[in-house]
């Protein structure tokens, strides 16, 4: 994590604006098995904590378990387009459902209300198990990440159109945008359900952090455009003006729109026309009220 | 006219219910704006009777296409979320589903 990765390893720009329309990226099976073999037996003896902010080299040194599986070259070039170079650890937590055990969370956003427009902290969730539909795993909604709200303030909402529950091969590796809304479902197979987060805080601006050689690609504003159910109706533009907004974050592109919205609102010419001139207009008795 | 309370508020709250056999089932609509007949964009169920435990991600296929579709399955509703206008300055921000409908049936829980 010390180290700059290897371009090739970085996402690419469609990538990218996979990760802005939908607050995700996965890499499915990118963990060889070896490591995912060791994995429970460190997840299950536990990681010790840190302070907020703590450095990578501090939280997982070299030869680590964890230090191992940041370095895979996929994750580290991921989480160097996201957060840039030596990000730091926010916070680490082991997650481990057991059998037939724990219910369902409510939907929540993780942490509280966050403010910034012009940055974001990235997730990592590792899972090193085959995840199924009956194990339960996390239950996200893509494209929520942009929506403000606090903690499980929307707990009340159960199911959205477009929500996906994750089910991926043993040693896939998922990056949430800090927003995303999401909850934990209930383990409802024969086997404890494993997952490990890590969130990075970028200590950089995050600003073309990625392989951008196919910024040009037509594909790039079709990512862009993405709509999942909840978003095909009123909400839909509002959504796409919030990506819009990232996108230039991230590109330093001031000029970018996605159909016109944000350049529109700035249409105010302030040349006043020759034509508009009329000496009388300003020159006539200030109205003075009732009788006047 | 004043009225003199005779109980305390635990015994009048305690009075057995003058139908003890019906019990709540509320349904969450949220929809694609704020007119009842859009489309279902999210949805919410809790079951009073204690005969199933709706959770988060228990289904991928909302119940009724429409608001609308509710009604004309006997859903009564209860409440729906005020138009609330945008703040200046914060038009583009978004947050929590705006157009939210709470739905109720009643539900006899002396058979089945």
């Amino acid at each position: 994590m010390t180290a700059l990765v290897d371009r090739k390893y970085l996402m690419t720009s469609v990538e990218m604006a996979h990760f802005i329309s939908h607050g995700s990226f996965a890499l499915e099976g990118v963990v060889p098995d070896d490591l995912n073999r060791r994995a429970e037996a460190v997840l299950d003896a536990g990681i010790e904590g840190h302070p907020y902010g703590t450095p990578v080299d501090v939280v997982f040194p070299v030869g680590s378990f964890v230090r191992e599986l940041l370095d895979l070259p996929a994750v580290a070039g991921a989480v160097q387009s996201l957060v840039g170079p030596n990000p730091v650890i926010d916070h680490h937590a082991v997650h481990i459902r057991p059998p037939r055990g724990g219910e369902a969370q409510n939907l929540h956003a993780d942490a509280i209300i966050d403010t910034r427009t012009d940055a974001f902290d990235v997730q990592l969730m590792y899972y090193p198990r085959e995840v199924t539909l009956e194990q339960g795993g996390t239950l996200s909604v893509p494209g929520t990440h942009l929506r403000r709200i606090n903690q499980t303030g929307i707990g009340r909402c159960q199911n959205l159109a477009g929500q996906t529950r994750l089910t991926c091969p043993a040693g896939t590796v998922v990056l949430l945008h800090h927003g995303i809304w999401h909850g934990g479902r209930r383990n409802d197979s024969d086997r404890p359900r494993y997952m490990f987060k890590i969130r990075f805080n970028p200590t950089v601006r995050q600003l073309r952090l990625w392989n951008t050689d196919d910024i040009d690609s037509p594909e790039v504003l079709r990512k862009l455009t993405t709509s999942f159910g909840w978003t095909d109706a009123n909400e839909g533009r509002l959504e796409l003006v919030n990506r819009a907004k990232l996108w230039r974050v991230v590109t330093g592109d001031q000029g970018f729109d996605i159909d016109y919205y944000l350049t529109r609102e700035t249409l105010r010419p302030q040349f006043v026309d020759p034509g508009a001139t009329d000496g009388r207009l300003g020159a006539s008795r200030r109205a003075s009220g009732w009788g006047s | 006219m004043t009225v003199t309370p005779t109980m305390s508020v635990e015994e009048s709250f305690a009075t057995p219910s003058a139908y003890p056999h019906l019990r709540q089932q509320l349904l969450v609509l949220y929809l694609g704006t704020s007119a009842l007949d859009s489309e279902v964009i999210g949805w919410t169920r809790y079951d009073g009777t204690g005969r199933s435990r709706p959770t988060m991600g228990d289904s991928d296929e909302p119940p009724y296409a429409t608001g609308l579709g509710a009604l004309l399955d006997g859903w009564r509703l209860l409440q729906m979320s005020q138009l609330v206008a945008h703040p200046r300055g914060e038009e583009h921000d978004v947050g929590y589903l705006p157009y939210e409908y709470l739905f109720e049936r009643l539900v006899d829980v002396s058979t089945g």
